[in-house]
């Protein structure tokens, strides 16, 4: 049912093919393809309304090279519009950030079942494995069952530490906790893992604000589905301006899903993709690249590389 | 809330009674696809009220209206509830990681064990860590008891299990929790297809129902997530969580063209009561913000 980009554009342009220059009709009825595909693949109508401005000034008068047709070209030009927006600051992959005094304080947040508590695990035994660092996770979840021993079992499955559950004690605190022992143990990293809240939870984004005053996080995580609909510039939007973010780790990545929510929420916090999630297994993560995230979402990568060459 | 604000905004901001052209229809249009109706169904449903009303006079509250109504007729048909009807009836739980499948099952122990039937719960996610916990904690707040083994155990055997310790204690419902998998994973498609098959060796007419759980912030992967899924354990209904959220689940009016599965339930929160029948109307109402 969702046609691929490149078909799309084929029977609009492909008539076009003798021409030497993308006039601004071209360009037009190419961009009606392009919002279409873009909006299928769940990327936020305002998002996609500045994106198509943007690839309009870029594409009109654009000389079509003889080996290519205008559909190549425009896609070439909107695949390039699209790593530029998806990029931060031209930073192939930025990662996390770790120039801070040692224990650096690392906030996961995000709505319910996201994969926060996944991720916590994924990027701890990384940075262990990786780069030999002492990390110390802790589940601030004291509201979905079993949560913190979910959290716990993970830590035993990579042998990274988990600070100890004291039944009852509120998430503030246990962050509190969780910095002291990192201070006092010695630890490089503390990964706080928290509950899943919706972002117009008033009350729980109130709670999740205490513990960043707390703590005052380095890096603030927002992880997000991949499979996310148009409400992702909404929640984005909220996590922003509510509590602050860093950076956003894309999860389910190895779904079949076009993510189009990596470029709302791009758009819409100016903060960088970080990290991908990329299934359900620990060592299931990967940096960010800024050109595959765009093949997916225009739901091709070969017809780029075509062009590359021509 | 925020979905359905946008949504009365940019009908608000174009419909201040004047003529319904070709300009408000875009606009209109893109209204729908805001809500994640997708670009198809928008058109469709634009289009129709272009049909009845192009160059007459509209108003922002008669739109909304005639769209939410228009909406509701679409889904009318596939709000219905659960219906048991065997003895034990079987209740296979199935959906992407994290949509919300343990959370419903401990919300319709509690609704069913409420309502006097014998319910017991089946703790097939044996690869999440700390999954049998959860369902385990949600089993002992509806009081309904759990068959569960330890994790890594193999997901159709326990379900094998169950369903003969559910026949022998004399239980009216069983529900059993499978673990998260995406739909394009075939590996674990087939695994769940195995969990079927062992199913029908207690029982051939079980499961009596396999209810897909959707993630109401899910955009248009919905669709393969059904129509995959479907392949799979033949889906009989579906339950959409997370509607108190700022999503609004407007996809599932594309679904229910498209594939005509009931709705059986939403869920609207974390704790076990927050679990409500699906109403066409009140959620055609919603996605419009019609009063
Ligand atoms: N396929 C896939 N599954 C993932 C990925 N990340 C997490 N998951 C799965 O998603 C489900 C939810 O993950 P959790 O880490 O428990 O999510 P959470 O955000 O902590 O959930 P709450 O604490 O309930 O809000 C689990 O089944 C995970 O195995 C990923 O990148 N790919
Ligand atoms: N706000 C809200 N949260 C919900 C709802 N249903 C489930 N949740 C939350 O969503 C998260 C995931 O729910 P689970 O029931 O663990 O989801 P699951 O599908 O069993 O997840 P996996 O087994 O990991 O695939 C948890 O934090 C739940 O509390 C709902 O209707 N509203
Ligand atoms: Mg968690
Ligand atoms: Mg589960």
């Amino acid at each position: 049912m969702f046609e691929k980009l490149s078909e799309r554009l084929g029977g609009v342009l492909d008539k076009l093919t003798k021409r030497g220059q993308l006039s601004e009709a071209d360009v037009d009825e190419a961009l009606r393809e392009v919002r279409v595909a873009l909006l299928e693949a769940d990327a936020a109508l305002p998002v996609v309304k500045d994106f198509i401005t943007a690839v309009r000034a870029e594409a009109v008068g654009e000389k079509v090279t003889k080996s290519v047709t205008p559909g190549q070209m425009v896609i070439k030009i909107v695949h390039d519009e699209l790593v530029k927006v998806l990029k931060a600051q031209g930073n192939e992959a930025p990662g996390l950030d770790l120039t801070h005094t040692p224990p650096v304080p690392i906030l996961m947040l995000g709505l319910q079942g996201s994969g926060k508590t996944t991720s916590t695990a994924k990027i701890s035994r990384r940075f262990a494995e990786k780069q030999g660092k002492k990390v110390l996770m802790a589940s601030l979840d004291t509201r979905r069952p079993a949560a913190q021993q979910q959290l716990a079992i993970l830590g035993e499955q990579t042998g990274i530490k988990t600070l100890p559950i004291i039944p009852g004690e509120p998430p503030v605190a246990i962050a509190k906790r969780a910095m002291n022992t990192g201070r006092l143990e010695g630890y490089d990293i503390v990964m706080l893992d928290t509950a899943g809240r919706l972002a117009i939870d008033d009350e729980l984004m109130a709670e999740l604000a205490e513990v960043r005053d707390a703590v005052k996080p380095h890096e603030s995580l927002l992880v997000a589905d991949a499979m996310t609909g148009q409400d992702a510039v909404n929640t984005a939007k909220h996590f922003q301006d509510k509590i602050g973010i860093t950076g956003i780790m894309l999860t389910r990545i190895d779904g079949d899903a076009r993510g189009g929510a990596a470029l709302s929420m791009r758009a819409v916090t100016g903060k960088p993709i970080k990290l991908l999630g990329t299934g359900e297994k620990l060592d299931a993560i990967e940096d960010f690249h800024a050109d595959r995230v765009a093949g997916r979402i225009l739901g091709m990568g070969d017809i780029v590389s075509l062009v590359e060459r021509a | 809330s925020r979905s359905s604000t946008k949504l009365t905004d940019s009908i608000t901001g174009i419909f201040t009674k004047r003529k319904l052209d070709r300009a408000l229809l875009d606009e209109l249009e893109e209204a729908l696809i805001a809500a994640d109706l997708g670009p198809a169904t928008a058109e469709k449903l634009t289009k129709a009220l272009a049909k009845d009303r192009f160059d007459k006079e509209v108003t922002s509250d008669e739109v909304r209206r005639l769209f939410a109504d228009e909406i509701a007729k679409l889904l009318d048909p596939v709000a219905k509830p659960l219906v048991i009807t065997q003895k034990p009836h079987v209740v296979l739980v199935v959906g992407v990681n994290g949509s919300g499948k343990t959370t419903t099952i401990g919300k319709l122990a509690r609704l069913y064990q409420g309502q006097g039937k014998r319910v017991m719960l089946a703790a097939g996610d044996t690869f999440r860590a700390a999954a049998v916990e959860q369902l385990k904690i949600w089993g002992e707040r509806a009081n309904v008891p759990v068959i569960a083994r330890g994790e890594g155990a193999d997901p159709a055997g326990l379900a094998f299990d169950a369903l003969t310790e559910a026949k022998a204690s004399d239980i009216d419902l069983l529900l059993i929790d499978t673990a998260g998998r995406l739909q394009n994973k075939a590996g674990l498609m087939e695994e769940l297809a195995k969990i079927v098959r062992v199913i029908k060796k207690v029982d051939p007419s079980a499961p009596h129902d396999c209810l897909l759980v959707l993630d109401a912030t899910v955009g248009q992967n919905a669709h393969s997530q059904v129509d995959i899924f479907k392949q799979i354990c033949q889906v009989s209904g579906l339950v959409i969580t997370k509607l108190d959220g700022s999503a609004k689940g407007g996809v599932l009016v594309a679904l229910a063209e498209r594939f005509g599965l009931p709705v059986v339930a939403i869920g609207v929160g974390e704790g076990q009561d927050d679990l409500k029948p699906f109403a066409a109307q009140e959620f055609a109402r919603s996605l419009m913000d019609v009063a």
